[in-house]
């Protein structure tokens, strides 16, 4: 459960002050609403690393397929799947 | 870029060593890859208590329990906290005796529950180690904006570092070498390690999960061991800055102050955990419903203690596979997919290392 998975920014769902920010983000496909208060310049497009809920870093786009593919295939995405 | 890490791990090993990877994940990685076969038989690997679902104590699942219990109250929680025992019965066994026990993804998730159950106090069971730290702070923060008066959360979390140095300091230490764990840092940097690493002469590199990331990371902490060297290096710089993410770091210390902690199989570690501070304690579960459950005993069959310091392996555990199971769990390293015992049981190829 400590492990981050890698999803891209599609759109910005809500923006309550200058840091509480939430957006949609697909990971494989799979849409989540995610906050972005952690990563106060990730913008539309940008990859980030999200654990429970928070994005906690911004990745590359190649470095986020890598993590998804190895996490897909270790069985770590279910987490995703099972609250969608 | 496997294949050569390995080769430069034999061709430089020269005396036994023995490496702890903290986090989980990384065991999860070591035993489902086969990396520990490819490794020299000099290099052992021992599976640290970097699992917050394995080293969170009897009597927090206890508390846990009781909560969930209290009249108009929903206890929320991750999925994996609820078939970990408690003293008297489990998350899991509370929820099939009627009480109302949600799992959730997210902790923010549970904000919202309680937005919309005014009438009803819910509780989110915060365990985790500093990467989820920033989530469940956040919870609060949100809850204290939105001014919720029904919402609380019950922390348990544990910090990496003060275990590194309980288990260092333990008088029948085995560890030569530390592997970080890679999302930990991502949140807090690598900073707080360089102290560790000097006090106790112990290199310590922070690692990613995959196998090539594994592998490299066990190869610059051994290169560290043969030459006598102990400092602290970043394998995972593309995902850990050398500062963290300062916005979680303040998050964090916005709500919680540290505190003790007991650890499950470890017993108590000092300032080894967060607590909500006193700012924020009217979001404090423990002082909220005024909690006051006496200590509770570990299950003296389950020798996590034993496997989270390193000193055994699942397998010399009498009552792995038979009496303990992943269905029928004593102890938590059975409970979680990242729990050492989960890992060694899940993936049979291992049986032949152990052999």
């Amino acid at each position: 459960m400590c492990l981050a998975i890698p999803g891209k920014i599609i759109a910005i769902t809500a923006q309550l002050d200058d840091t509480f920010r939430t957006a949609r983000v697909s990971f494989g496909g799979i849409q989540k609403e995610i906050n972005l208060c952690m990563i106060p310049d990730a913008a539309i497009g940008d990859y980030v690393m999200v654990h429970v809920g928070v994005a906690i870093s911004k990745v590359d786009e190649v470095e986020a397929a890598k993590i998804f593919s190895y996490l897909k295939d270790m069985g770590e995405v279910g987490e995703l799947e099972s609250f969608s | 870029m496997v294949k050569e890490f390995i080769n430069e791990i034999h061709a430089i090993t020269t005396k036994p060593w023995t490496l702890m990877e903290i986090c989980g994940g990384q065991t999860h990685s070591l035993v489902r890859n086969g990396i520990l076969e490819m490794l020299p038989d000099k290099i052992t690997m021992v599976h640290g208590p970097g699992c917050p679902v394995c080293v969170t104590s009897v009597s927090i699942i206890d508390e846990a329990v009781f909560l969930s219990e209290q009249p108009d109250t929903i206890l929320c929680s991750f999925g994996d906290m609820l078939r970990v025992p408690g003293s008297k019965k489990s998350l899991l066994e509370a929820k099939a005796a009627g009480a109302d026990i949600r799992i959730l993804y997210s902790p923010l998730e549970a904000v919202q529950i309680a937005l919309n159950n005014p009438d009803k106090q819910v509780v989110f069971f915060a365990v985790g180690f500093e990467t989820t730290a920033p989530a469940n702070a956040l919870s609060v923060v949100q809850a204290d904006k939105m001014g919720l008066n029904n919402f609380s959360i019950l922390a348990s979390h544990v910090l990496v570092p003060p275990a590194m140095e309980a288990i260092l300091s333990d008088k029948d230490n085995k560890i030569d070498a530390f592997l970080a764990a890679g999302h930990v840092c991502t949140i807090m940097g690598i900073g707080e390690y360089f102290p560790v690493a000097a006090k106790y002469q112990c290199p310590i590199v922070v690692t990613g999960f995959e196998p090539v990331d594994l592998l490299q990371g066990i190869l610059m902490a051994v290169r560290q061991l043969e030459k006598g060297e102990f400092t602290v290096e970043n394998q995972y710089a593309r995902n850990v800055k050398r500062e963290g993410n300062q916005m979680a770091q303040d998050t964090i210390h916005e709500v919680f102050g540290i505190s003790d902690r007991i650890w499950r199989g470890i017993g108590n570690i000092p300032q080894s955990g967060y607590e909500v501070n006193e700012r924020y304690k009217k979001f404090n579960a423990r002082v909220k419903f005024n909690i006051d459950i006496p200590f509770a005993e570990e299950n003296k069959e389950c020798i996590s203690g034993d496997i989270m310091k390193g000193l055994k392996k699942p397998k010399q555990c009498p009552n792995f596979g038979t009496k303990c199971r992943p269905e029928h769990p004593l102890g938590a390293p059975m409970v979680s997919s990242e729990g050492a015992c989960a890992a060694y049981y899940q993936y049979a190829n291992t049986d032949t290392v152990l052999a």
